[in-house]
């Protein structure tokens, strides 16, 4: 095996120990922030401050019945939820967590595939998500299931133009689909302290990509294709035991790519202001690792504080939104963003 | 091991006939318009094709790049023809409550 | 290697295409399109065209298919109304399969033992595209631009309810 296979394999496996940790530790907090919030207690029964309560869901998930609904399609009722899967575990690749390092003699770049088409790539793979969504609600046979993929497949594409052109504004001034680049144009600093994130001289954009991204991680208020009152769990009302907790853990890994993803395009992404990324090259992954981690984090939370606090969109408000207010501000954004950058400000 | 152009192109030809075959054989008006996207596709993939064999073979990378550019251009028509074309579907269901093309003939003579 | 990802995405698409045009569920239709699509996008990225590849995957089976889907469920489209095999299909059969042939033959006798040769970093670089696209066909890009918002207002137009002021 050569060495570059080796170290591909070594940092994916890297992001995977990651990506499947998010689930469970994001239920616990989900769970008791939402207590906190409603000034409950939560989960505290397993485990000090019910830390373990994961470990016993994931019990009962694998120990609960398989049920498929006799008038399911069951092909495309067991497909979906392994798809649902798909976005989450591939679009971390072009995501990078530090700088390049030299380990054992080699120029190691600190990300899993830093190809020139980054950005477009992980959006292109994002947004094969909604398929697994939509084969759920249809193969079910259920109005409310179906009518959930029907709200899905109308949502996903709406709020994906906005997310998008928002992802533009940002690499105008770079010049690169690279995130790499994009980390690198966020280093040094305004007035010599304020770091020169991007999320300060592009707050509109970042605005717009915020609300995208609850839409397109289907979160509340944008939780349509899943509106607990409305649709009793839209997509996956029929689904019970792995396969629910297939489609719990897509979403909340897909939670984490978008919010690492917030955090490379608007928060500098693996770099922090005074920090030196110097030393032993696994000192400075660690570093990178912790800091992208860090931020990714503090999406994460927002994520939690905006689900229980904001009541639900109905859906013509919903579109209405994305169409009429999102999508018209991306591209003011954008044509802003493109004049100062031509105009050298950016 | 690099693949021969002749290759992508043979396949190119069978996603092709087998783009006529639905469109040909096919009742159901959505299942005739993905046939044509399987059409324009197949022609994409001969255009990118030939612009990197002849790019290849001039040794120029303008020729790549003018195939790529038309590319680009047949993926953004066929997006303007998709959504007017299942505008017209809807359109059409609204006043026919079927989008079988055997069954739209109230012009035929 | 490359060999052997170009001849898995190859069958891979053959299948699917022969799925897409063959099963009677549409929605089983789109969503092997989604996988001749995926495979056509592999086939750009092995031609030397990754940014095609994205753009193939992200406008056609991101947008385009699932547009395609919304209206199947939306209409609750059914399976075709023509069932089993008679001379309409055989006919349909017969022409495909001849025009295909005569591509195949076409391209086999003109093209047939071109090797490419491997492709280089430079070849693949994004920043000659770009110049190519927004500066040598500057003109036909903002066509395509015009295109679009005729498309979109056409489509607006057409799908809207009418507001019950003629009847």
């Amino acid at each position: 095996m050569s060495f570059e296979l080796l170290a591909t394999l070594a940092k994916t496996g890297l992001w995977m120990a990651l990506l499947l940790q998010v689930t469970p530790i994001m239920v616990w907090v989900e769970r008791r922030g939402s207590a906190m919030i409603q000034d409950r207690l939560g989960p505290n029964r397993v485990g000090p401050l019910g830390l373990f309560q994961a470990l016993a869901d994931a019990v009962k998930f694998m120990c609960k019945e398989d049920i498929t609904p006799a008038e399911a399609d069951k092909f495309l009722h067991r497909l979906a939820p392994l798809l649902a899967l798909v976005p989450a575990l591939t679009t971390f690749v072009v995501i990078p967590f530090g700088p390049d390092v030299t380990a054992f003699g080699r120029q190691v770049p600190l990300v899993v595939a830093g190809a020139e088409t980054g950005v477009l790539l992980l959006l292109a793979l994002a947004s094969l998500g909604v398929y697994s969504l939509v084969m759920a609600g249809y193969s079910s046979n259920n109005k409310y299931s179906l009518l959930g993929a029907i709200r899905a497949s109308a949502q996903m594409i709406s709020y994906e133009l906005a997310l998008t052109l928002a992802v533009v504004a940002v690499l105008l001034p770079v010049g690169s689909f690279e995130l790499s680049e994009v980390v690198r144009y966020q280093q040094g600093q305004f007035l010599g302290w304020i770091p020169k994130w991007n999320a300060l001289p592009q707050f509109v954009g970042f605005l717009v990509f915020v609300v995208a991204a609850f839409a397109e991680t289907n979160r509340l208020p944008f939780d349509l294709p899943e509106a607990e009152s409305e649709l009793v769990a839209g997509y996956h009302t029929e689904y019970s035991s792995m396969k629910f907790a297939l489609f719990f853990m897509g979403e909340y890994m897909g939670m984490a790519t978008l919010s690492c993803l917030a955090a490379t395009l608007y928060l500098g992404g693996w770099h922090l202001p005074f920090l030196s990324y110097s030393g032993p090259w696994w000192w400075v992954a660690a570093q990178g690792m912790g800091v992208l981690v860090g931020k990714a984090t503090l999406f994460l939370l927002f994520f939690v504080w905006v689900r229980w606090t904001f009541p639900r969109f109905r859906f013509d408000q919903l579109m209405r939104l994305g169409w009429k207010v999102l999508l018209p501000l991306a591209v003011l954004n954008l044509i802003a963003v493109a004049a100062l950058t031509v105009g050298g400000v950016l | 091991m690099t693949v021969p152009v002749s290759w992508y192109l043979a396949l190119a030809a069978a996603l092709f006939g087998i783009g006529i075959l639905g469109v040909l054989s096919r009742r159901n008006a959505i299942t005739m318009f993905l046939s044509i996207e399987l059409m324009l596709n197949s022609v994409n993939l001969t255009i990118v094709a030939f612009a990197r064999s002849f790019g290849d073979r001039a040794g120029d990378m303008t020729a790549v790049l003018d195939g790529n550019v038309l590319v680009l251009m047949v993926i953004a028509v066929a997006a303007a023809e998709a959504a007017v074309g299942l505008a017209l579907f809807i359109a059409v269901y609204r006043g026919r409550r079927s989008i079988d093309v055997n069954r739209l003939n109230l012009m035929r003579w | 290697m490359e060999m052997a990802v170009f001849l898995l995405f190859a069958a891979l698409a053959l299948v699917s295409s022969l799925v897409v045009v063959l099963h009677r569920n549409p929605i089983y239709a789109v969503m092997s399109l989604v996988v001749t699509f995926v495979s056509i996008a592999v086939m750009f990225v092995l031609l030397g065209a990754p940014f095609l590849a994205a753009v193939q995957v992200l406008v056609y089976t991101g947008a385009i298919l699932v547009l395609f889907l919304f209206v199947i469920m939306l209409l609750n489209v059914s399976g075709d109304s023509s069932r089993g095999f008679d001379l309409h299909k055989a006919l349909a059969a017969v022409v495909a399969a001849g025009f295909a042939l005569l591509l195949l033959t076409l391209f086999w006798g003109r093209y047939h033992g071109l090797d490419l040769s491997p492709l280089q970093e430079s070849d693949v670089a994004l920043k000659p595209l770009a110049r190519a696209l927004l500066d040598t066909y500057l003109l036909p890009f903002e066509i395509v631009g015009l295109l679009l918002l005729a498309a979109v207002t056409a489509a607006t137009v057409l799908a809207r309810r009418s507001q019950d002021t003629s009847s």
